[in-house]
């Protein structure tokens, strides 16, 4: 074969490459995902995203219109609740998500339950687990998995960046602030004691963000706390979030003997934030831990993060 | 047959007492009243005996330049831990005391409350309430939202139990057999609700849900206390009426019918007295188990089956156990709170197992 020939070849070749490029959006690609396992993923363009974060990340990298089922946590942004649902995360079926034809199953480490999550991993299917984590790092770990599962390392990076850049500019503006006030948040008062979050909560991991002392750090978890403990908390603010479960109106909150005499019922401070993007640790969330410092302060001044446009949605 | 007929029918064959029982009485009064006193003493945050003394004594004046911590320790006592130690002695008289009237109407000492329905009846409607009652309760007006779960949770336990009252009667007569059955369907399909609105719950809503199911006190306050003395004093105003009956009732059905008491009117008015008494308590506290089947069991094996004692006696132990276990669940693993039906399962399953094994080894 002369050396034209081979040229001739290798272009061919190439072409009809980039044409089966055209009709599949990646080649076969392996992923570590959080489990440790290498999981080989042929075709990415049906998708379905359990877990909030990953849904976000998702179609904040662009590929939102590849998702063709997410789980009922998954509320943000609105064409995500628009579509097929698989029920709740961790409550999965695995032939209820088979059902939705996926090529590939992007999954937040915290799904379940764990037989349902075997059971798809020995299906045909490619399963890729996205780690679970609160700090800046973990949120920056889990866009580049989800990017990898996809294809699309340099995207993944683009928005990596500008997450990382972002939770930078959050860090410099909380540094600048003098005042750190005592936080709790109230899960829920209907059951008898409030529940609240302690330390490792996803409460607790955005109180820090956002430069709030965690008033009941002696409660570990949500779990229902002493009521005279937090009595003596004292809290400054008191932090709630909608779309979970039973309203908490300051008429509530502030009825309870525990809350009635701290500085939060006299200065009537109660935040109230939607909890998929409170608690969401997705790539809103320096904009949330912001929203939180703000809130959280009488007439603090901080300058306002960039404009995103995976942030630019109102909340649910 | 008129409630006085039932009184006086019933001092047709009076029970003679132990010698024990009035000194019995005496002393559960006294374990209450300690077990009482206690619970304004103790807590996670410690206040001097003699502190709360002076609080309490000067509960209705409030003073005018009293400082932070003062005022901290004043709410502390008066209204955390008050109403909290009043709504366990109701919620545990009225517990102990209907485990005891069942198992008399039952003639079994394994009966327990729940065999009316009323917990499977509440935990549907309480979790009706966690899962769809949000955009309800938005619009009640703010001292209705906060009794609004108990509310919806008395209201679920009393449809269950008149359902079941219902179905048992037939021609004027309760069946103590299709009361079982009965209960146990409706209990088995109450249960299958309360299963489906989990399913579509929020992680939220389940954990709530949870929590209420394994029972608290926490959360007490005068309204929600003033929702259950009503409940509860009317088990405790019924209960000398029912005593008589239910003496009589040990005999046999036919026996007591024979001796003059009007056996369907003492069954309905038991149901009735039961289902409002434990409604009451399961809606205020969740359901708190174990209490009505070892402290009617152990008032037996320490005074006898009388139930002339044996109501009272359960009703002064029945608080004094509960302000007990309410004073662990607060202490045990501050500052969280362990739920109240754990503790109480925890403490009450092995003694009662240890109780069987004693008696075997005797017996």
């Amino acid at each position: 074969m002369s050396a034209n020939a081979r040229a001739l070849a290798g272009t061919l070749a190439a072409s009809a490459l980039c044409a089966l490029l055209a009709v599949t959006p990646a080649a076969a690609h392996h992923v570590t995902d959080a489990s440790g396992r290498r999981v080989e993923v042929r075709d990415t363009a049906h998708i379905v995203s359990i877990g909030s974060a990953v849904t976000e990340i998702l179609f904040a990298l662009g590929v939102g219109e590849r998702v063709v089922a997410v789980d009922q946590t998954s509320v943000y942004p609105e064409a995500a609740r628009k579509l097929p649902n698989v029920g709740y995360m961790r409550a999965l079926s695995p032939e209820g998500v088979l059902s939705k034809t996926p090529s590939v199953i992007i999954a937040s480490e915290g799904s379940g339950p764990r037989e349902a999550i075997e059971v798809l991993s020995h299906s045909s299917v490619p399963v890729v687990l996205i780690p679970d984590g609160h700090s800046p790092d973990a949120i920056v770990r889990k866009i580049e998995m989800v990017a990898d599962a996809v294809g699309i390392p340099e995207k993944g990076q683009e928005l990596a960046n500008a997450v990382r850049s972002d939770f930078r500019q959050l860090a410099h503006e909380i540094a600048t602030l003098k005042h750190h006030p005592r936080a709790v948040f109230v899960l829920s008062t209907a059951g008898g004691a409030p529940i609240v979050g302690g330390a490792g909560t996803s409460a607790d991991a955005m109180f820090h963000l956002a430069g709030l002392e965690n008033a009941v750090a002696g409660v570990k978890g949500y779990k229902p706390a002493s009521e005279e403990v937090l009595l003596t908390a004292q809290p400054d603010v008191i932090v709630v979030m909608s779309g979970g479960g039973q309203p908490l109106p300051p008429e509530t909150i502030f009825a309870i003997p525990a809350f009635r005499n701290s500085p939060a019922a006299k200065h009537k401070r109660l935040i109230t934030l939607p909890g998929s993007y409170l608690l969401g640790f997705g790539p809103r969330t320096p904009e949330a831990a912001l929203d939180l410092a703000l809130a959280a302060r009488a007439n603090a001044k901080l300058a306002p993060l960039p404009v995103h446009s995976w942030s630019s949605e109102p909340n649910p | 047959m008129s409630l006085a007929a039932l009184k006086a029918t019933a001092h047709a064959h009076p029970r003679r007492l132990r010698p024990a029982a009035p000194a019995g009485l005496v002393a559960c009064a006294l374990l209450a009243a300690l077990a009482f006193l206690a619970a304004l003493a103790v807590g996670a945050v410690s206040i001097s005996p003699g502190r709360v003394l002076e609080i309490l004594a000067g509960a209705f004046s409030t003073p005018a330049d009293e400082a932070g911590a003062a005022m901290r320790e004043r709410i502390v006592v008066l209204d955390i831990r008050l109403p909290r130690a009043v709504l366990g002695l109701l919620t545990g008289a009225g517990t102990a005391m209907a485990g005891a009237v069942m198992q008399g109407v039952f003639r079994n000492p394994l009966a327990d409350p729940g065999l009316v329905g009323v917990a499977p009846g509440a935990a549907l409607a309480a979790v009706s309430f966690f899962v769809l009652g949000a955009p309800l309760v938005a619009l009640l007006p703010p001292l209705a939202q906060t009794l609004a779960l108990p509310l919806c949770a008395f209201a679920g336990s009393l449809i269950t139990t008149l359902l079941i009252a219902r179905l048992s009667m037939r021609e004027g007569a309760m069946s103590v057999a299709t009361l079982l059955f009965s209960g146990l369907a409706l209990g088995a399909l109450a249960s299958a609700g309360t299963g489906l609105l989990v399913f579509i719950s929020s992680e939220q809503q389940s954990r709530e849900f949870v929590f209420w199911t394994l029972g608290s006190l926490g959360g007490a306050t005068w309204p929600k206390v003033a929702l259950v003395a009503p409940f509860v004093g009317f088990l405790v105003v019924c209960a000398p009426v029912l005593a008589r009956g239910l003496d009589a009732l040990a005999l046999g059905e036919a026996e007591a019918f024979h001796v003059g008491v009007p056996v369907e009117r003492l069954k309905r008015l038991a149901i009735i007295a039961v289902a409002a008494g434990v409604g009451a308590c399961v809606a205020a506290a969740g359901v708190i188990g174990f209490i009505g089947l070892v402290v009617p069991h152990l008032v037996r094996m320490w005074l006898g089956p009388g139930h002339r004692v044996l109501l009272p006696a359960s009703a002064l132990l029945g608080a004094a156990v509960l302000i007990a276990a309410d004073i662990c669940a607060r202490i045990a693993v501050a500052p969280a709170e362990l739920p109240l039906g754990v503790v109480t399962a925890l403490v009450g399953a092995p003694f009662f197992l240890w109780l069987l094994l004693r008696r075997r080894m005797i017996g």
